[in-house]
């Protein structure tokens, strides 16, 4: 059915600027707090209060300006967004409206092999709000809410796409990468979960082949790249039924419910707000300096999409393995610093890290930036395994205990007695003594089941209580099946 | 004369030669306020305790032989549109009746520093919308000349106070002509300083990019002492300019032997009262006497000024108001059923006529479709004003001009007539589309009413004006003159 229409979808992304303090005051931005500690007569909004612009905004909408590809603009103002809501505790939003921070930049997805540029519109600073709690469901059915302004006056940056992104996948790609853009360059958290990294999208469809757009309605209150895609492939149905029972579809805006995976009516656009935005008295218009933006442009990192390539052009890992490693920074600072230590294939470390590391991570609910296992710890590991000292089975148990006790590798060899046997005497007779006891397993090697011998090679170990090197057992077995 | 007849320097020097103690002193005004505050009405709120306080300490000061400084003990009053930590400040709305906020002022900060004895917090047109003080809340201030007239507005209160010996000197705010116009009508000195160099922190805007705080005072050397205090440049507040503040005091010894003064002709054109053009006419020859150099200029677009206020001032006005909603502080209606009516009901009986007219104004001002026509036109004549006076100003140190079109009208006379009303501000308001400095002296009387005379200069050339008001002050004798009030 979906293979009639063509989807075109445009995402609007608030970012919360991970800055000590709030954009035009001295408030710290920590999450959580009890309700209204985080709060001053400024972000109050009391009467006579006046925004002191904090400069490390600046810096830090720049620095993510440059990284997703945008000219900077050197003039740039803030403006004032008036509409009414209690969560605002001026009645309006100090935003920037016609002269943005950054404009024209885009983002390079890859989506199912193929590389999809989506253009970038414009990036802009603007004020975080404040958290209402109501009673019942909605402010409008709740006898009272209460309000929360710890939030208020949060530093964000919006990033507006245009309409370049054609499915719900291309959507998720294009979230995911700019998540990791806006953390690589360190200006934001991107905790969805906490609210610091939010998405709204814009979505029509349209008869293949047309080039007139679709009316398009604008979906909020999805909050995992999860929801992103369930609810524009709802939204996509949606709009697509509508269209195919000879119906209009309407401009509006709508809510998608988790729980009920649909999308649901907000208000329509004849509800729509006149922003009535006019130029912020109050704050002067900001003139950036050449040489402070050189600097800044100097300061930005390799970026996940380069960072990739070179996993893969000059490690040799797969695209997907470095994938996974550079989705996050923080991640792919940990492999690198480990293949530094280590020296030897990054592909092994790579295994350990998607692995073992990551296992252990989610299990405990722990990142990889408080890992109990650093870099070095996990090179040293490593290197054991190459020397010989503990076979790779060992090993993982070691790392297990070096995770929960936070000792070296040495040390946990060493205490546990986990040295690898490597004396061909000493299995020798572990495996004579292991023919004698399976004399079935021997006649079905003999009667050329070659799958038996690792059975044979199970119990040397078992024995051993897997400290054997298990090649010499390999050979040693062989030799002596081949004597019977 | 009376105590409270003088000025602030003549009392620091009775403080000094101990001749008085500040809490004497304190007490003779609080003793004034009694006497004649039913018939001037200039107060929202009298703080007698908070200023007998400051007086005692400011006599331990003195006992103790240490430097005071030049405002110290010295009673005073504030519009009610600035923030006073513990005392309510309500801009005479009845949305602010009982808020009471948790922070100084910048300037209250700085007064309060210098030893400043606060009487209390003074009336003023609703939200400083309003130039006769009518639209208070609290009911009006009476000019002290004749109680049958209006002190002007919107810095009524203070005006009056100066006039009426209730406080030594006070702070206003001139938006369009706020401090000026009830100056002139109360026949006191007052100063509305360059957009930018005292601190707009604390000063619940009405139009941020227009207001400014200024004192009244009861002569020029007064102004010079209170503008030292309250100048300078403030972190607090992102519009205020970093630059050095001159030495007022030492500015007022120039005199104005060839100084350049203008005289633009648009602002002596059809509705000046023919008396005030008399006496204005009269001072520019005292000018010429005093051996200034004075010639008639044009100001083609001043015209455009008085509409082009009436946009911008609303304009902003209608976002800066948009806080009070009745959520977190001030006036909430009791009988809202949601969150929308209890907006609505809200900011419907807690604002006034004036102040719903204006944010009506301001909002169709920004609305979408008639941004360009109304705002952004009104933006442009700012502009144009802008050059007319860069253009005067290569020519010219000050530009002279009547400071309202009439003495002090009657109560009523145009309460009901906003147009009429808004011509009020015909000539105060372009220096503030401007930015400009600006002072009005009182230069004459009519009918036993005051006259003010308005001096303009360029940005920052706040001792230019001073001096040139000063040479003026000093070689007549209005700013002596004493309303007759009851009581003494």
């Amino acid at each position: 059915m979906s293979g009639k229409y063509e989807v075109v979808i445009g995402l609007e992304v608030h970012a919360e600027l991970k800055t000590k303090t709030k954009i035009f005051c001295s408030c710290p931005t920590t999450f959580g707090g009890e309700p209204n500690t985080h709060v001053c007569p400024i972000c109050l909004g009391l009467p006579g209060t006046l925004p002191v612009f904090n400069k490390k905004v600046l810096e830090y909408a720049v620095k993510a300006g440059l990284a997703l590809n945008c000219k900077i603009n050197t003039y740039s103002k803030f403006d004032r967004k008036n509409y009414y809501y209690p969560d605002l505790s001026k009645n309006f939003q100090t935003s920037q409206y016609d002269l943005p921070i950054a404009k024209d930049g885009y983002l390079d997805l890859e989506v199912e092999g193929r590389t999809k540029r989506v253009r970038i519109n414009r990036v802009h600073m603007e004020e975080d709000a404040g958290k209402l709690v109501h009673s019942g469901s909605t402010i409008s059915s709740s006898s009272s809410s209460l309000v929360d302004y710890n939030r208020a006056g949060v530093p964000l940056i919006e990033i507006v796409s245009e309409p370049d992104i054609s499915s719900p996948e291309e959507a998720r790609a294009y979230m995911e990468l700019l998540k990791s853009v806006l953390e690589y360059t360190e200006v934001s958290d991107c905790k969805m979960e906490e609210g610091s990294l939010r998405c709204d999208a814009n979505i029509s469809i349209r008869p293949e082949g047309s080039t007139k757009l679709g009316t398009k309605t604008e979906i909020k209150n999805m909050n995992s790249f999860r929801a992103l895609q369930k609810a524009l492939e709802y939204e996509i149905q949606r709009q697509i039924q509508i269209v195919e029972d000879g119906g209009t579809i309407v401009q509006e805006t709508r809510s998608w419910d988790e729980i009920q995976g649909i999308t649901v009516s907000m208000r329509s656009k004849e509800e729509a707000h006149d922003y009535r935005y006019f130029p912020e008295p109050d704050l002067a218009p900001i003139i950036i300096d050449e040489k402070w933006l050189e600097k800044i442009r100097a300061s930005i990192p390799e970026l996940p999409q380069v960072r990739k390539k070179r996993l893969m052009e000059n490690l040799g890992l797969s695209a997907y393995d470095a994938g996974v490693i550079t989705s996050s920074r923080q991640l792919a600072d940990f492999f690198d610093a480990t293949v530094k230590e280590y020296g030897g294939d990054a592909k092994i470390v790579a295994n350990w890290v998607m692995g073992e590391l990551l296992r252990l991570l989610n299990a405990s609910d722990q990142s990889i930036t408080n890992s109990p296992i650093q870099p070095k710890a996990l090179a040293d590991l490593l290197k054991l395994v190459d020397k010989g000292t503990i076979s790779g089975k060992i090993a993982k148990q070691v790392f297990e205990e070096m995770f929960t006790s936070g000792k070296s590798a040495d040390t946990i060899v060493k205490e546990k007695g986990l040295v690898q046997i490597s004396d061909e005497g000493v299995i020798l007779s572990i495996v004579e003594k292991v023919i004698d006891a399976n004399p079935q397993s021997v006649e079905d090697y003999k009667n050329g089941k070659e799958k038996a011998i690792g059975f044979l090679v199970g119990q040397v170990m078992r024995e051993t209580k897997g400290k054997a090197n298990p090649g010499l057992v390999n050979k040693l077995l062989k030799e002596k099946l081949a004597k019977l | 004369m009376q105590l409270f007849e003088k000025t602030a320097h003549e009392l620091r020097d009775l403080l000094l030669k101990k001749e008085i103690s500040a809490v004497e002193l304190t007490r003779h005004f609080i003793e004034r306020i009694q006497d004649v505050e039913q018939d001037v009405h200039a107060f929202v709120t009298i703080t007698e305790e908070k200023a007998l306080e400051k007086a005692k300490e400011v006599d331990a000061q003195i006992a103790r032989g240490e430097k005071i400084s030049p405002l110290a003990g010295i009673p005073m009053g504030l519009k009610d549109n600035i923030s006073t930590a513990g005392i309510r400040t309500t801009c005479s709305s009845k949305m602010l009746e009982n808020y009471v906020p948790p922070f100084d002022a910048t300037v209250v900060e700085k007064l309060e520093t210098a030893g400043a004895a606060l009487l209390g917090k003074q009336n003023m047109d609703e939200f400083a919308m309003g130039s006769s003080t009518e639209t208070s809340y609290f009911g009006p201030t009476r000019n002290p000349w004749d109680l049958s007239t209006v002190p002007g507005g919107s810095s009524g209160g203070p005006a009056a106070a100066v006039a009426a010996g209730e406080v030594v000197y006070a702070l206003g705010s001139d938006t369009g002509g706020s401090i000026r116009q009830p100056a002139s009508f109360c026949g006191v000195v007052g100063l509305k300083p360059t957009y930018g160099l005292v601190s707009r922190y604390g000063l619940l805007a009405y139009a941020s990019s227009l207001d400014q705080i200024g004192p009244f005072t009861k002569d020029v050397t007064d102004c010079a002492l209170v503008l030292q205090q309250i100048a300078g440049h403030d972190l607090k507040d992102s519009t205020s300019v970093p630059k050095e503040v001159p030495n007022y005091l030492e500015a007022l010894k120039k005199d104005v032997k060839g100084l350049k003064i203008g005289v633009p002709k648009e602002y002596f054109a059809a509705g000046l009262d023919p008396e005030v053009e008399e006496t204005i006419k009269a001072a520019i020859k005292k000018y010429e006497e005093l051996g200034a150099v004075v010639e008639e200029i044009s100001m083609p677009h001043t015209m455009y000024a008085l509409p082009a206020y009436y946009i911008i001032g609303p304009a902003e006005c209608s976002s800066n108001l948009a806080r009070y909603d009745g959520v977190r502080y001030g006036y909430r209606s009791r009988d809202a059923e949601d969150v929308v009516s209890m907006f609505i009901k809200t900011r419907s009986e807690g604002f006034g006529t004036e102040v719903k007219r204006r944010i009506m104004l301001g909002t169709y001002a920004l609305s979408s479709g008639y941004y360009d026509a109304y705002y952004l036109k009104a933006l442009k004549v700012r502009t144009l004003i802008k050059q007319d006076f860069d253009q005067a100003f290569t020519k010219y140190d000050v530009l002279l001009t009547p400071t309202t079109t009439s003495v002090a009208f009657k109560f009523g006379e145009k309460i009901d007539d906003p147009l009429a009303m808004y011509l009020n501000d015909i000539y105060t308001v372009t220096v503030n589309l401007a930015g400009l400095p600006a002072i009005s002296i009182p230069c004459g009387f009519s009918r036993g009413l005051p006259i003010g005379l308005q001096l303009i200069s360029k940005p920052f050339a706040e001792s230019t004006l001073l001096s040139a008001a000063y040479a003026f002050e000093s070689s007549t004798d209005y700013h002596q003159a004493r309303p007759q009030l009851g009581g003494k």
